[in-house]
């Protein structure tokens, strides 16, 4: 039944509405699926019994007539949402044997809405990272190689594990977590399409936290309707989250007309950045001229802050997750590694159970918000955030939205990159703005570069309004018409 | 701060004179049902753990959500204390490691608490009244509990605590000394009872002091400061200044220099002594809680609370005085709790006010006191008392009788008038009775009233002391007087 | 900015993360790889600019005094890795 596991959500819930196959047998052939590709390592925790246990419920609710908006779609969900009584482990040695007692608020919305959960993905420890190098668990492998290498690339991160199922045909959909990029840079390099909503748009609660300023998730999907699918299950107000904003969430399904005549494309001149090749380059043009044929009006607009972005962001993210990550400390949960005293028991536990990432941001982000430091650097951050987010809010008095490329490269192997933290953290250079400015983004596959990697191309749309992102994304994905798969899915 | 010298206040060292410069932090705790942040009861003395939220335990992905009872209380608190109060206030995390603090921050307020600068006014002993100043008002979290003596090598931690709202007050350097302090906390805990925003219990921890303790010569700079924690009660307060002040001095005197430092007073040494676990300089690395916004109040909503305010001590004070014509000294002990204060203006209705405010502060709570009962558990009630009062002011009884009416009434609960009806006490104040009893004694004792008549005037208090005892007390003490030097000088 | 070994144990110390005394100057060197990169956040002029703690121009949502929330000791000690008696327990602390 493998070509179950190629349908998109939108096609699989026809199916599943015509009774041509159950829940249980999608579920299964995804089960099956995710046997084949243990290799990718996508998966840190596989649940089949719940899987089933919820098709089978599923398809008795769909026999009631009461079928919700993703019943019986089998869904992976990045392990940074506790699930309550599977093991959650953010990816980390630190949170060995956590089983939350709680279910996330993005969990729980779509299980209430009749997704089915195959597993928990392979992540970024603590969501930190743009390749799932930092996983505990191990790395990710990305489906997709270059054309005659059998060389393994990375499926991107932090959302590494969702991107490489999505992409592998080993969850229909995913759940993502964007802080810098962690769901449109993994979609880029996987040829699948991730948004990551306004702030404010799903709740956070029952998230690990990262740094919750910029914290936000998202869905990673093989197309963009099913990215309105599970958005739509997944937004809504949750009074557990003081920044979940009280909006109603609209049908975003139904924001999907094609039809963009009239809508204004902002293309940002300083997202032209230094050594971005010449085949990124020839693709956003490409993307701009596609938009332009369905009747949009290209406008060349200023985001003069651009480049302090990304430094910004490694103030800014470092600085809250220091504080995030203090309450790992071996008490009430999680890896506790024996001490003679509370301090050295700490600093064991937290020594042993953080990895190298994960430990260097902790410690730039204490020192950042040290004494002396707090005003030269944090205070700073802060400021150019403003003046980023001015960026944005200028830039949106005359365009609907922003058309960036995602990501500066293809998909890299798992040694490039290496040695300076820095260039790693250049992945994020498209994407990191956004979080910054609090805006939604998503990323659409756009091409193959000439090894047959994927090339993402990312539109970035105004606070609260996902339904003209969306829109003009499917008028991209259309025109893009990508159709590539990775060898053997 | 020279103009807060007082001469009565220096201490003598072997150098020459001491001040003490003195501020106070307190931890008031809100009363709230539940904590600041998370839907968990705040109420004290339950099961270890039993009272804890997710939130409070800060397991991953949990977030705090504000209580609106709580900014209410902080914001009624600081206009009870006449201080600004901030239309727009931030959250900050205060980061640091302990036991006791699950997510290794506490939400506190730094930069923009909620409350600005206040005042309040002491009432010292003898009757003095001095102003000193509330530097800030802020709300934040309390810790857990850690348990250190439950097993030989291990601390055991209670999360019950964690997370129930806090106010900190903290006072300007303005004390001069333990006898101000202890006033300072004396009114700060009636001002917070009078507006419920504290039980200002201090026994359950529910009202927690730090002190600033420094010293100097007369006119000097400020000196070095401890910070003394873990003083909970008024008493300790008193002696923990007291000693943390002369060990600074014998420091100085002996030409050391005071370490900047926690300290912790030991009630049961009557010591202070370094805080091991304080020991490395703290940087507490504050900033914005990204999980909160900044939290804006309404000015309307503001001047409603404020319009809607109980009377204060200050207030209920000079009212006392100007409506009931007590003295300062009288109304101060009145209104110190607003439950005695309630008693007496009930009393006192109808009443005699000085005669009620008489009987309450030296008959009652002279009674109370050596029951160990307060004001709420009085087994003699406001109204008992004012009957007991209206027949002293109509002549019924004697303030003698009334005496041992009163003891009756508090030992038994029963009504005054009661008691005078059942036990005849009720006062003569008919002439010819009290003239009869007065022939009678004169007649029994003619040796007496000779000498009386010689000038023995002293002889008088043995005559009324006789009647009395021949009336069984209940001749009227002003008439029976005027009628006995009448016949003696006949 | 340079951060010296020295400035590294403190951090970590600060974080209560241990570091092998042989990983500060390496260490101290990354963080100073990085830290150079961020410096130049400084050459742009932000006077008079608010800084920004979040995004959201809102205002904060309040929550009833209701309790609603705890009465479940086991769910919050489930994880403990040595739980006694009902509480949970660290190495002990001399104050």
């Amino acid at each position: 039944m493998s070509e179950l596991t190629h349908l998109t959500i939108a096609a699989a819930l026809d199916g599943l509405a015509a009774k041509k196959f159950s829940a249980r047998e999608l579920t299964e052939a995804h089960l099956a699926a995710m046997a084949k590709h243990k290799n990718l390592n996508a998966y840190i925790t596989e649940t089949p019994e719940i899987a089933l246990k919820q098709a089978d419920a599923s398809d008795q609710r769909r026999a009631g007539g009461k079928a919700g908006a993703l019943e019986g779609i089998p869904l992976g969900i990045k392990d940074l949402f506790c699930t309550e009584g599977v093991l959650t482990t953010a990816g980390s040695h630190i949170l060995d044997g956590f089983r939350p007692t709680y279910e996330s608020t993005v969990t729980r919305n779509l299980f209430d809405a009749g997704a089915v959960m195959l597993g928990k993905l392979n992540l970024d420890e603590f969501a930190m990272g743009s390749s799932n190098k930092t996983s505990y668990y191990g790395n990710v492998i990305n489906p997709w190689k270059r054309r005659g290498d059998e060389t393994d690339l990375v499926p991107g991160g932090s959302s590494g594990g969702s991107s490489a199922a999505v992409a592998a045909r080993i969850a229909m959909a995913a759940t993502g977590t964007d802080t810098g990029g962690s769901i449109r840079q993994p979609a880029a390099l996987t040829g699948t399409v991730g948004i990551k909503p306004t702030y404010g748009r799903c709740s956070r609660w029952g998230i690990v936290a990262f740094a919750s300023s910029l914290d936000q998730a998202g869905p990673i999907a093989r197309s963009v309707e099913d990215c309105a699918i599970m958005l739509g299950a997944m937004s809504g107000h949750d009074p557990k989250d003081s920044t979940s904003v009280e909006m109603p969430v609209p049908d975003f399904r139904k924001a999907l007309t094609g039809d963009i005549r009239g809508l204004k494309v902002g293309i940002p001149k300083e997202y032209r950045v230094d050594g971005m090749s010449q085949e990124i380059d020839a693709l956003w043009a490409r993307g701009a001229e596609w938009l332009k044929a369905q009747g949009a009006e290209l406008r060349e607009i200023s985001l003069p802050h651009t480049k302090y972005a990304l430094p910004t962001y490694y103030i800014i993210a470092p600085a809250e997750a220091s504080s995030n990550l203090a309450r790992y400390d071996g008490v009430r949960f999680g890896l506790r590694v024996p001490g003679n005293s509370l301090d050295e028991m700490y600093e064991l536990t937290r020594a042993a159970g953080f990895g190298k990432e994960v430990k260097r941001r902790i410690m730039i982000g204490t020192y950042v918000l040290s004494a002396g430091y707090y005003d030269a650097y944090y205070l700073q951050a802060q400021r150019i955030r403003a003046l980023i987010l001015r960026d944005f809010t200028d830039a949106f008095k005359d365009v609907d939205v922003i058309l960036t490329p995602s990501t500066p490269s293809a998909a890299f192997g798992f040694n490039e990159n290496e040695g300076d933290p820095v260039q790693m953290y250049l992945q994020d250079v498209f994407t990191v703005t956004v979080n910054l400015a609090g805006l939604p983004g998503i990323s659409v596959p756009a091409g193959l570069d000439a090894n047959g990697l994927p090339l993402g191309l990312q539109l970035i749309g105004r606070a609260f309004d996902e339904e003209t992102l969306l829109r003009s994304a499917q008028v991209l994905e259309r025109a893009a018409n990508f159709t590539a798969l990775p060898a053997g899915v | 701060m020279n103009d807060m010298t007082n001469n009565k206040n220096l201490i003598e060292g072997r150098t020459g004179m001491w001040e003490m410069v003195l501020g106070l932090e307190v931890h008031a705790q809100v009363i709230s049902k539940s904590k600041l942040f998370s839907g968990a009861a705040t109420a004290f003395g339950a099961e270890p753990n039993t009272q804890v939220s997710l939130v409070d335990a800060a397991f991953p992905g949990m977030l705090p959500v504000i209580n609106e009872v709580c900014i209410e209380q902080a914001v009624k608190t600081g206009l009870g204390l006449n201080a600004q109060i901030n239309l727009r206030s931030v959250f900050d995390r205060k980061n640091y490691f302990y036991a006791d603090l699950p997510a290794g921050y506490q939400i506190s307020q730094y930069l923009d608490p909620i409350v600005g600068k206040g005042t309040i006014i002491l009432d010292l002993p003898g009757g003095e009244h001095r102003e000193v100043g509330i530097t800030r008002l802020h709300l934040e979290q309390d810790a857990g509990k850690s348990l250190h003596d439950q097993h030989p090598s291990k601390t055991y931690v209670d999360l019950n605590r964690a997370g129930v709202a806090l106010m900190e007050i903290v006072s300007e350097p303005d004390m001069r000394s333990s006898d101000e302090a202890a006033a300072y906390l004396k009114k700060l805990r009636s001002i917070l009872r009078y507006l419920g925003t504290c039980d200002g219990n201090m026994d359950e921890g529910s009202m927690r002091c730090d002190v600033n303790v420094s010293v100097r010569k007369p006119g000097d700079g400020l000196g070095t400061r401890c910070e003394i924690k873990n003083v909970n009660s008024i008493r300790y307060v008193a002696q923990a200044i007291e000693y943390e002040a002369r060990r600074q001095i014998e420091i100085l005197e002996e030409g050391g220099s005071i370490k900047q430092e926690t300290r912790l007073w030991d009630p049961g040494k009557g010591v202070t002594r370094s805080m091991r676990s304080k020991e490395h300089a703290h940087d507490y690395r504050y900033f914005p809680d990204p999980d909160l916004l900044p939290l804006n109040l309404d000015p309307k909503w503001v001047d409603g609370l404020k319009a809607g305010l109980p009377e204060l001590p200050d207030a209920k004070r000079q009212r006392f005085i100007k409506e009931f014509g007590l003295s300062d000294y009288d109304a101060g002990v009145l209104v110190a709790e607003k439950e005695s204060a309630a008693f007496y203006e009930a009393a006192a209705k109808g009443r005699d006010p000085k005669l009620t405010a008489n009987w309450i502060t030296s008959e009652l709570f002279g009674k109370l006191n050596a029951a160990g009962l307060d004001i709420t558990e009085s087994p003699v009630s406001a109204a008992a008392v004012g009957e007991l009062v209206g027949l002293i002011s109509d002549n019924t009884i004697s303030g003698r009788i009334a005496k041992d009416v009163f003891a009756e009434m508090f030992e038994t609960g029963k009504g005054a008038a009661e008691i005078v009806e059942a036990k005849g006490l009720k006062q003569v104040l008919d002439t010819g009775a009290i003239d009869a009893e007065i022939d009678k004694v004169m007649a029994a004792n003619v040796d007496k009233v000779a000498e009386y008549k010689a000038g023995k005037d002293k002889l008088l208090g043995f005559f009324v002391g006789q009647v009395m005892k021949a009336m069984g007390g209940k001749a009227n003490p002003a008439m029976l007087n005027e009628r006995l030097r009448a016949k003696l000088s006949a | 900015m340079s951060l010296d070994s020295k400035t590294v144990a403190h951090i970590a110390t600060l974080a209560r993360i241990r570091v092998p005394e042989s990983d500060l100057p390496g260490l101290a060197q990354e963080l100073t790889g990085i830290m150079a990169w961020i410096e130049q956040l400084n050459e742009v002029d932000t006077k008079g600019v608010q800084p920004m703690s979040g995004v959201l121009a809102r205002d904060l949502p309040r929550r009833a005094d209701v309790v609603n929330d705890g009465g479940n000791p086991d769910k919050v000690l489930a994880n403990a890795p040595e739980p006694a008696h009902g509480f949970f327990t660290v190495p002990k602390v001399i104050e």
